[in-house]
């Protein structure tokens, strides 16, 4: 874990040359947190405390934990929206300092503007940052790889809620970015929509070869969309469990594999939660 | 459905009932003040102390509608009103929109501009004519400067409510999209609060217009305030008349295209 010596330069250029030899599609974004903690400026004592960690491009990083552990606010730092008290987020050698339209966020909220029509919506990312040319070719293409290429013209307000989330996808990647953020954006669908789209996104992600990284306190998300799963504790918020998820895409539907998976990491969330032999918080049907 | 396949007579004239229902309504009201207008002249024909009042009544004040429609006097009237309530309505948007945006937007500006700006707007518009009257050269220059008087404050005011209201979560997406600040006003803020806008001005335009027949009093000689002064003086009570039913038929039309505009940029669906 202790990446303390971490020297972004050797490595990034490494990742940036790998880039280079690999431009079929921008490639994700190489994540490096160093000596990172947070205090809220009101409140004592640290929310996050002496966070290290590194991840790799393409990958699918989950950051389970109950609310109160930081893990949101862990996640606005690496996309610019809050900056950390102490220490730092270096994105492909770049120190984060504001958000940027190569790593995208998404809320809980699909927060879609209702004056505008779902095409509109989605390409606010390319009207923000001075790419309108694009909007004719890039929007009917990221609307169709969510699944929306028919709702272009109709308003975001007449959509259900799975499919405004799709929306707020199509807005995320039509950018192309190198790395999406996601903070609890399913918790408000229903269990269907939810696992669809944990499926979707997921192999969205690995198909663009883009960085993933979400927030979670539901076990079962975690194992069904991550690659690795960093397990954080509360008060002080720090990282109690870094552990791969070593499944197939098929088994991420739902096996004996991922049954096995999936009670391997309820104990360690149990353990860390200091909650024995706690059951799924969310709900059982998503097992 | 099976009343409809039943009954068809009556699910096919119960929509088309429905579709007229408000025109109608709209009609029996104007009926029911026009025949209270008609008593209320014929009341006064009839009085003795007051019967010199006569021309008040529907009859001659409409014929004296018809004359002065015919002769030009209407436009000749209007226009210069028009001219100043909308050059007053265009300095209270000036002034009210980007102000109501600084205080909804920023805690501690409204905090320390709620005081005066609530003490200010209590005082009538009309309170500020010897003011106005010295310090503007011109006679228009002091109406219009007390219809903007006027008509600031519901356009600040809602502007600022409209604003509050905004979603946080819109502006945060459109931070972490890569939104400049002007994006930020004129993509998201002005958008989202465009109907609140509207219905300030509209507001303001009730009030605007209501200031100026007593605002058009003073000096000027022109504008709809300077007829109804000029009929009384006069004594000529069915063109007084007439003057009072264009003033309301203007007032009513401009409210009403306030109304259609706030449809038209409304964006909040009542079905969801």
């Amino acid at each position: 874990m202790a990446l303390t010596d971490y020297s972004p330069s050797s490595t990034d250029q490494a990742v940036e040359q790998a880039q280079v030899r690999s431009a079929i599609r921008p490639s994700g974004s190489h994540v490096a947190v160093m000596g990172l903690s947070h205090t809220y400026r009101k409140r004592d004592g640290q929310v996050l405390e002496n966070f290290d960690f590194e991840i790799r491009p393409g990958e699918v990083v989950a950051l389970l934990g109950r609310s109160g552990c930081g893990k949101s606010t862990l996640l606005h730092m690496l996309s610019g929206l809050t900056l950390p008290s102490e220490g730092e987020v270096v994105i492909n050698g770049n120190r984060v300092k504001e958000p940027s339209p190569r790593w995208v966020m998404m809320f809980q909220a699909p927060s879609l503007y209702p004056w505008m029509s779902v095409a509109q919506n989605a390409a606010l990312g390319l009207r923000f940052s001075r790419r309108a040319d694009e909007i004719k070719t890039r929007i009917p293409e990221v609307l169709d790889l969510v699944d929306l290429g028919a709702f272009a013209d109709r308003n975001a307000q007449e959509l259900s809620g799975g499919q405004q989330q799709r929306v707020a996808l199509a807005r995320s990647l039509a950018t192309n970015p190198e790395m999406l953020l996601l903070d609890e954006p399913f918790s408000a669908l229903d269990a269907f929509t939810r696992r669809s789209l944990q499926q979707d996104v997921r192999q969205i992600a690995k198909r663009l070869g883009i960085t993933l990284v979400l927030v979670t306190h539901d076990v079962g998300e975690a194992v069904r969309m991550a690659d690795r799963v960093l397990v954080l504790e509360a008060n002080p918020g720090r990282i109690a469990k870094d552990t791969m998820i070593p499944l197939c895409e098929d088994d991420r539907s739902g096996s004996d594999a991922f049954q096995k998976e999936h009670a391997r990491l309820m104990s360690l969330y149990a353990q860390v939660a200091d909650m024995p032999g706690a059951p799924d918080e969310t709900d059982f049907t998503q097992l | 459905m099976s009343d409809a396949t039943q009954l068809p007579t009556i699910a096919v004239r119960l929509p088309d009932l429905m579709r007229y229902r408000g025109i109608m309504n709209g009609i029996i009201g104007i009926g029911l003040l026009m025949a209270l207008w008609w008593v209320g002249g014929w009341a006064v024909a009839n009085n003795d102390d007051l019967f010199a009042f006569a021309d008040f009544a529907p009859a001659p004040t409409l014929a004296r509608l018809w004359e002065m429609i015919l002769s030009g006097d209407v436009l000749g009237m209007s226009g210069p009103s028009l001219m100043r309530v909308g050059l007053g309505l265009l300095y209270a948007m000036i002034i009210g929109v980007p102000v109501g945006i600084v205080i909804g937007r920023m805690k501690r500006v409204n905090e320390v501009a709620n005081v005066p700006f609530q003490f200010l707007r209590m005082i009538s518009p009309l309170a500020w004519m010897p003011i106005a009257v010295m310090a503007f050269d011109t006679w228009d220059g002091a109406i219009i400067f007390l219809i903007t008087m006027a008509a600031v404050w519901p356009i600040l005011f809602s502007t600022a409510s409209g604003l509050r209201r905004i979603d946080p979560a819109w502006l945060k997406v459109a931070r972490n999209l890569g939104a400049n600040p002007a994006h930020m006003l004129f993509m998201v803020i002005l958008p989202a609060i465009a109907v609140d806008i509207l219905s300030g001005i509209r507001l303001a335009l009730g009030v605007a217009w209501v200031v100026l027949v007593p605002a058009e009093y003073l000096g000027v000689t022109s504008g709809l305030g300077y007829a109804i002064n000029d009929a009384r003086d006069t004594l000529d009570y069915a063109s007084l008349g007439a003057t009072v039913v264009i003033i309301g038929v203007i007032g009513f039309t401009l409210d009403y295209l306030c109304m259609l505009a706030i449809k038209k940029f409304n964006w909040v669906r009542e079905d969801h």
